[in-house]
């Protein structure tokens, strides 16, 4: 696939992509696992799984299940580690020509910044926050559910890094533009958004929750109108770039996004489906513009006329 | 040798009971390099509900034609979709993937229930021409379709139905012992429910024998991206079914 990177590139908080498209946490593996299949070199950035401190195993039982155009997941977080991620995976995607960066998890504050600290290393583009975990001094409740701990997250994170910092916020919150000036303010360097919604399904044969840890994330398309609203939401409150993500399955999913004030967008669940999704909406792109004569994507960001 | 994304077309979709399906797609590049064991990853509509794709084994291959069969049972709204796809129609297909059998030994023995004996037939294929014995389980004569597929590849196959109206009444489980004492093998390869195959290794343990096992478990990827399929290993380590497996070998995998 030719794609017409002068069209199609962004620039996110620093990080060079060739195209608006990346690819979402967890749902890309490192990205060497889809390299059969799509051209890494076009895509806009690999976005890789949440790595934690130490490894982690993840959740016991059934770990996804089908819901109406979507699925729920409770992965748990399974990851090798940060010390086997810089060690052993990140050379294998420093291969290819594309920026990688790194989601990060922490069950503490502290472990967030030490995770930090650790990835600045050669080959790692940029820092996303996943904040959707529990914080396990405060008794459980997701950092990124209370905007004071979501701001505490960045200002530890900026202090040890040198890398752009993208909070990624859940949507599992009353009042999403408080969560993302909260971060914005604590000097965070762009906002990716959505992360799953929590969801829940219930085997009717045997009364037994479907998912092993009962509750799971929802995404695919059955969320993409509620992501869709709240990247409006936030690039409207906010100066820093917005990542928008949820339920892209197509070029057009990808330009409503962009419409709403997105910079750039990630696909996710997509990539399960059909794993070439990030080029090919790239390239879908690139017409969408081309037939309209729009000569860099950038020109469309949050031009929705809501008046 | 890289894994395809392909639209394969279908040559033929029939029916062998009920709610049991073969279809046969022609497909030179899943052909070409295709392994017992491994299984393709396959999308059922293009609608977004069902969303994802359903793995089903590599049932059998015939490199003459270049043809893969796949045999499937009807059990909910994805399997519906497929049992609808027409010949001349074409299907949306990754593949092959995961790891395998590993063709090893002199002596095999095939131990297969209800669907899991569906890989162990191009298995049997590959495996000849060393004398191949299979022992096939199913709850009763109207599942067992298996026979004829493996008549050409195998020299003795024991059948188990639940009722009786097949072979031996009972299950596999009851008539593995007495085979496996007069059989002599070197190498038992099973697949089918997880209480099916844990008597399997049970047995194979009591005897020494190396045995191979292929689990089942919920995808998203296929590809080893997403971890939906993982297990514990006896190493300590986690497995992915879908890249690591979906064959493993008795023992190395704790979490099933
Ligand atoms: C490696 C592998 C090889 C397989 N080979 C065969 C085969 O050769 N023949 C055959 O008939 N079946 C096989 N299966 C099982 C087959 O994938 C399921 O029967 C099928 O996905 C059911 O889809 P459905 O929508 O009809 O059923 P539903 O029950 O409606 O499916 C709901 C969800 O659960 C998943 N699911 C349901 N049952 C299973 C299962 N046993 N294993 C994994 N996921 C499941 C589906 O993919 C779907 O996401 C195999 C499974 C795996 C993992
Ligand atoms: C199987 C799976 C695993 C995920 N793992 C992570 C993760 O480790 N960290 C994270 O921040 N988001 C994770 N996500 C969320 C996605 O990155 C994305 O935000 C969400 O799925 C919405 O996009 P989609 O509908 O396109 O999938 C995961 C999603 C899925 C489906
Ligand atoms: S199905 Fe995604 S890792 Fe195995």
């Amino acid at each position: 696939m030719m794609l017409d990177y002068q069209q199609l590139s962004v620039d996110i908080a620093g990080i060079k992509m060739k195209t608006p498209v990346m690819t979402g946490s967890g749902t890309f593996g490192f990205g060497v696992e889809y390299a059969d299949y799509v051209d890494l070199n076009s895509v806009g950035a690999v976005v890789v799984k949440g790595t934690t401190l130490q490894p982690r195993a993840g959740n016991r039982g059934q770990r996804i299940a089908e819901t109406p155009a979507g699925m729920l997941n409770c992965i748990g977080l399974e990851n090798p580690g940060v010390e086997e991620f810089i060690g052993n995976i990140l050379p294998q995607i420093n291969r290819y020509d594309v920026p990688v960066i790194v989601n990060i998890a922490g069950n503490t504050v502290e472990e967030y910044g030490q995770l930090a600290k650790l990835l600045n290393v050669p080959g790692v583009a940029g820092i996303e926050l996943n904040i959707s975990c529990p914080n396990v001094k405060q008794g459980g409740l997701a950092f990124g559910t209370c905007p004071d701990s979501a701001a505490t997250v960045v200002e530890i994170v900026k202090k040890n890094t040198h890398l752009p910092v993208i909070a990624k916020l859940s949507p599992n919150v009353t009042d999403i533009v408080a969560m993302a000036a909260a971060v914005e303010q604590a000097g965070a360097d762009a906002i990716s958004l959505i992360n799953t919604l929590i969801g829940m399904a219930i085997d009717i044969h045997s009364w037994r929750p479907v998912l092993g840890n009962v509750i799971g994330g929802l995404s695919g398309p059955a969320i993409k109108p509620v992501a869709v609203r709240m990247v409006w939401q936030v690039a409207k409150a906010v100066k820093i770039p917005v990542i928008g993500m949820g339920g892209i399955m197509t070029a057009e999913d990808a330009v409503e996004f962009l419409l709403a004030g997105a910079s750039a967008v990630a696909v996710g669940t997509a990539n399960f489906v059909n794993p070439g999704t990030a080029t090919e909406i790239a390239q879908g792109i690139s017409d969408y513009l081309t037939k309209r004569g729009i000569t860099q994507v950038g020109q469309i960001v949050g031009k929705v006329q809501t008046e | 040798m890289p894994k395809q994304h392909v639209q394969a077309k279908v040559v033929q979709h029939i029916a062998y009971n009920e709610d049991v399906r073969a279809i046969t797609l022609f497909a030179p590049s899943l052909v070409r390099d295709s392994q017992p064991g491994q299984f393709i990853h396959v999308r059922v509509t293009e609608q977004y509900h069902p969303l994802l794709r359903r793995p089903i084994s590599i049932c059998d291959i015939d490199h003459e034609q270049q043809t893969m069969t796949l045999v499937y049972r009807i059990i909910g709204e994805g399997t519906r979709l497929l049992a609808a796809v027409e010949p001349g129609g074409l299907l949306d297909c990754m593949g092959p993937l995961g790891n395998g059998f590993i063709l090893q030994g002199n002596r095999p023995l095939l131990v297969g229930g209800g669907m899991g004996v569906a890989p162990l037939v191009y298995l049997a294929r590959m495996l000849c021409p060393q004398p191949v014995e299979v022992l096939l389980g199913a709850r009763s004569k109207q599942e067992m379709f298996w026979p004829e597929l493996f008549a050409a590849v195998c020299k003795n196959i024991h059948i188990t139905t639940d009722d009786g109206s097949l072979g031996t009444r009972g299950n596999t489980i009851d008539v593995l012992p007495q085979l496996i004492q007069t059989g002599n093998y070197d190498m038992i390869y099973t697949c089918g429910p997880n209480p099916m195959m844990r008597g399997v290794v049970e047995q194979a343990q009591k005897y020494d024998i190396p045995c191979q096992i292929s689990l089942e478990k919920h995808m998203a990827c296929g590809v080893g991206a997403c971890l939906s399929c993982t297990c514990g290993a006896s190493d300590g380590k986690r497995r992915k079914v879908c890249t690591d497996g979906p064959v493993f070998w008795a023992g190395e995998v704790t979490e099933w």
